[in-house]
């Protein structure tokens, strides 16, 4: 920082290559590939146009957002009880807790996709654990489905929920809690009127982080999802893969970047993102 | 506030153990109804473990606590009905004063109605009536200081705990505060337990100081009674300042004793009931510094002993000697600035003399 308190232009100079660099390799490339949205297969909207017209593209886009709603809420409820008991466990029990909900992050994707494939399919654990106890006569419909899907997902998202959560709850001063208590709350009034207003925060930008993170799910859904259900990410991988589609594809991929640029702008205006990501304190 | 009297309290017993270390050894003590008791000790003396026992968040190893004679030991902090202000407020960060100061009429489900009357009421009681609508960061710490206080009393509470209510604030509001809350309490006329290290706070404040060291009561009593005649070595050092005279106890009457510490015999008188130390036991004196007086050319005392200024250091009010003496080693001495006839310089030979009622005879429980 100069003396006037404003970046001075050598600090600007430090980071241009790395700047450069990210124009050159990163946000070209983007550009030019949504630049396509309205050059192919003609110039003009067209492609934007089926928003409005076509009732497939509808469709994904609802599914889309359905999933990904359904999957921050329980990502949120089950990572909010999780960060909860990590804000109360003692200091010995937090680090076994912490790594119980790393360890799943450092596991590859496909392999906790297609272990869940393996519970719920027809003839998997939990059907035919069901079926054997004659709880059920028929196989439930598990996987290749939304259900299927936001199991997936929501296992994914649980650690991206805590993470936020629990640094925002381990803010809370606990004197504030004896606090409450002195003064005649029991544990649920503590709890309701004094943690969990204090640890929004953390819940919203959880529920950010693992909203946006949703929008562009690709392995799970595909996995999880059988090809029936599709989601934002596989569709445009189908349009400009398989069926060559140049123009929707990009068309959709430029709908899902708005949709995260307009997701983290609206709830910029109530929490600090820059704490969400971790950048200052 | 509903019956306007206060409620006795009384420890019995009370011990606190964490594995090996004791916090809280047998303290018993009893607090009377509207007495302003303060909890007095250095860190790690079991002031503030036994007000967290008090106050339900310590669950006591041995001992009971009871309550106008019921025991409340085993009742959790929400239950017991206790106002508490804690160390640096702990007011909600996220709730107004007005709805801090509403929060424990909340959780006992009192109507909007009455809850804005007490609120109020409280509020203009610590004299913040016009602030019901700001945040707590929005105030200084006295006025956040204050907030507690009105949340601590808004719900009529059987006892007041305060956890070091001051600690946080600078010398001047302090002392402003000290006498705010004394006033408070006898507005209030509620009982309150008060828990601090630091001594002029408590001589200040109190009816009663109960002075602990290393989880034991020490002594208790009236501030001044405390000051006058400490018991121990470690009361005598901590309330105020002492000089120590060591030395063999010699004739000893029931009205006092001779100290004969070195060459120097040292006259003692006793106050009435005490019982003067058996002949020959090895006996300690604390001596307070203000006791001791500069003698004039001719004047005389029951206790003379001449020496010269080592250092002093200009009060304000008075000047604080430290006087090397030919026999009895080194004293403090203070004396008021109007009193001291000369300038003091290092250096100058001094004659200081006491009265044989000045010095208390203490136990010696230094370690």
């Amino acid at each position: 920082m100069s003396d006037s308190g404003r970046p001075g232009l050598g600090w600007w100079l430090l980071i241009l290559p790395a700047l450069l660099l990210l124009l050159a390799f990163y946000v070209a490339p983007i550009v030019q590939v949504l630049a396509v949205s309205v050059t192919e297969p003609e110039m003009g909207l067209g492609n934007y146009e089926r928003i409005f017209t076509s009732g497939s593209v509808q469709r994904v886009i609802l599914t889309t957002l359905r999933i990904c709603l359904i999957t921050t809420v329980f990502a949120l409820l089950l990572g909010y009880g999780i960060a909860y008991a990590i804000t109360l466990a003692s200091p010995r029990m937090k680090g076994w807790w912490i790594l119980a909900v790393l360890v799943p992050l450092w596991i590859s994707v496909l392999v906790r996709a297609f272990a869940w494939v393996t519970l719920l399919r027809r003839q998997g654990l939990i059907n035919n654990t069901l079926m054997e106890s004659g709880l059920i006569s028929e196989p439930l419909p598990l996987v290749w489905n939304e259900f299927g899907i936001i199991v997936g997902m929501v296992h994914y998202m649980v650690p991206f929920a805590v993470l936020p959560m629990l640094s925002s709850m381990r803010e809370i001063d606990p004197r504030l809690l004896a606090a409450a208590r002195g003064l005649g709350a029991s544990r649920g009034d503590t709890f309701r009127r004094v943690f969990l207003p204090l640890s929004m925060p953390g819940v919203i930008a959880a529920g950010v982080l693992v909203f946006i993170f949703s929008l562009g799910f690709y392995i799970t859904p595909a996995i999880l999802g059988g090809g029936k259900t599709l989601m934002v990410a596989e569709w445009i991988s189908l349009q400009i893969l398989d069926l060559i589609r140049w123009g929707l594809g990009t068309m959709m991929a430029t709908m899902l970047v708005l949709a995260i640029l307009v997701t983290l702008a609206v709830f910029s205006r109530i929490v600090d993102l820059r704490r969400i990501f971790g950048s200052g304190a | 506030m509903s019956d306007g009297r206060g409620h006795a309290l009384v420890l019995r017993g009370l011990s606190k153990h964490y594995g090996a270390f004791t916090a809280v050894d047998k303290v018993s003590l009893e607090v009377g109804q509207g007495e302003f008791l303060t909890l007095l000790g250095p860190s790690g003396s079991g002031k503030t473990t036994i007000l967290m026992a008090v106050a339900g968040f310590v669950a006591p190893t041995a001992g009971s606590i009871l309550l106008d004679g019921s025991d409340i030991t085993p009742l959790p902090p929400e239950k017991r009905n206790f106002g508490m202000v804690f160390q640096g407020y702990a007011l909600f960060p996220h709730m107004t004063v007005a709805d801090n100061v509403a929060f424990p009429l909340r959780v006992r489900r009192l109507s909007r109605a009455d809850r804005d009357v007490k609120v109020r009421a409280a509020l203009d009681l610590v004299q913040l009536g016009q602030f019901a609508d700001r945040l707590p960061k929005q105030l200084s710490g006295g006025q956040q200081q204050r907030v507690a206080l009105a949340r601590a009393l808004v719900f009529d509470p059987a006892l007041l705990l305060l956890d070091e209510p001051l600690s946080a604030l600078d010398k001047k509001l302090r002392a402003e505060l000290q006498e705010e809350l004394k006033a408070l309490h006898k507005r209030v006329g509620r009982t309150f337990i008060n828990v601090t290290h630091d001594q002029e706070e408590a001589l200040s404040m109190s009816d009663r100081i109960a002075i602990l060291n290393h989880g034991k009561l020490i002594q208790h009593g009236a501030p001044g009674a405390l000051y006058e005649r400490p018991r121990t070595r470690f009361v005598a050092d901590f309330l105020g300042k002492s000089n120590f005279l060591e030395g063999i106890a010699r004739v000893p009457t029931a009205r006092g004793f001779t100290l004969e510490a070195g060459v120097h015999d040292i006259a003692v008188r006793l106050t009435e009931g005490e019982a003067p130390p058996p002949e020959g036991k090895r006996s300690l004196l604390s001596l307070r510094p203000e006791k001791i007086g500069l003698l004039t050319d001719g004047a005389t005392a029951e206790n003379v002993v001449g020496g010269s200024i080592v250092a002093w250091s200009y009060l304000g009010a008075g000047y604080s000697l430290r006087i090397s003496t030919d026999t009895l080693g080194e004293l403090r001495v203070v004396l008021p600035a109007w009193q001291a006839s000369f300038a003091p310089a290092e250096g100058l030979p001094v004659r200081l003399g006491w009265s044989a009622d000045a010095a208390v005879l203490v136990e010696d429980d230094a370690p």
